[in-house]
């Protein structure tokens, strides 16, 4: 592992880290068994369409548990994450065969050298959509 | 949809859920998280767990199962195939690792209605359990928005 980064010598706009993260069908059965939750959207394709969605759908949960790597690996800690929010803004269909792509940026988006934390903001997009809005985690260094 | 009198209702805490080191590997492994806090139990003791921690996301496993006994109370009148998950917030007061017995708190925030959509925001106040109440140490606070379509959406 890597020296964990150091809030003074940390600037706003900083860019902590990106990644591609590649979700498959499997990885929402997983997904949906590793969490419980079982809601026939991320692994039915009838049930998804008949309610109005385009297909099956990854779990948000599973999006936004998945892009918080980037910022974990980055702090070198997992329990440095002590705050940790998303809104659902945009589904993320994924096919029957292949894959769909995430892709995550995390940048510092503010610094609070007295409490020794940094908020750290996630762009997180689906082909070139936003799919979470206001994606924040604050780390505590 | 969605019984605006739930409102403001606290629900009595759940049984303790007992977090299992396998279970932290399977959720870690399903979001991806490689770093080894979550898988080897000689790692996490490095960085100063007394034994693997769960990723950031793991307390929704928790808070789910407690939600679910607001959502699927028939009385609420919230229909689980029109629910979207609107947003989720996660507030760590500690780290959870294997081996806690955490018991939740939950509470309906709000329920709300506009234009035929109904929101409802659920906070689940997860505790380390004690001999009793007192003696409960603040784990996480989870809170959850829905979304509910109505039936013209």
């Amino acid at each position: 592992m890597s020296t964990p980064p150091v809030v003074i010598e940390l600037v706003v706009g900083d860019v902590v880290g990106t990644r591609e993260i590649a979700l498959d069908r499997a990885a929402l059965v997983r997904y949906a068994g590793a969490s419980g939750d079982f809601n026939p959207i991320h692994w039915d394709e009838s049930f998804a369409t008949e309610v109005g969605l385009p297909g099956v759908i990854a779990h948000g949960m599973l999006t936004m548990g998945s892009v918080i790597g980037v910022v974990v690996d980055w702090a070198g800690d997992p329990g440095a994450v002590v705050e940790y929010q998303a809104r659902f803004t945009r589904p993320v269909p994924v096919p029957v065969r292949g894959n769909a792509v995430v892709e995550v940026a995390a940048t510092i988006g503010a610094i609070d050298a007295e409490a020794g934390t940094v908020r750290v903001d996630l762009t997180v997009t689906h082909e070139g959509a936003k799919v979470l809005g206001r994606a924040q985690a604050v780390v505590r260094l | 949809m969605a019984n605006a009198d739930f409102a403001g209702r606290e629900y009595p805490a759940t049984a303790p859920y007992s977090v299992g080191r396998e279970k932290i590997r399977e959720f870690a492994t399903a979001v991806g998280a490689t770093h080894p806090a979550h898988h080897d139990l000689v790692a996490a003791r490095g960085v100063g767990y007394p034994d693997l921690v769960a990723p950031p996301t793991f307390a929704v496993v928790i808070a789910q199962r407690a939600e679910s006994r607001y959502i699927s109370d028939p009385e609420a009148d919230v229909d689980f195939s029109r629910v979207v998950h609107a947003d989720e917030k996660f507030v760590h007061h500690r780290p959870i690792v294997a081996g806690d017995e955490l018991v939740t708190v939950l509470h309906v925030d709000s329920v709300t209605e506009r234009a035929g959509i109904a929101m409802v925001t659920t906070r689940c106040e997860i505790f380390a359990d004690g001999p009793d109440d007192d003696a409960r140490e603040r784990v996480a606070t989870v809170m959850s928005s829905l979304v509910i379509r109505g039936e013209d959406f």
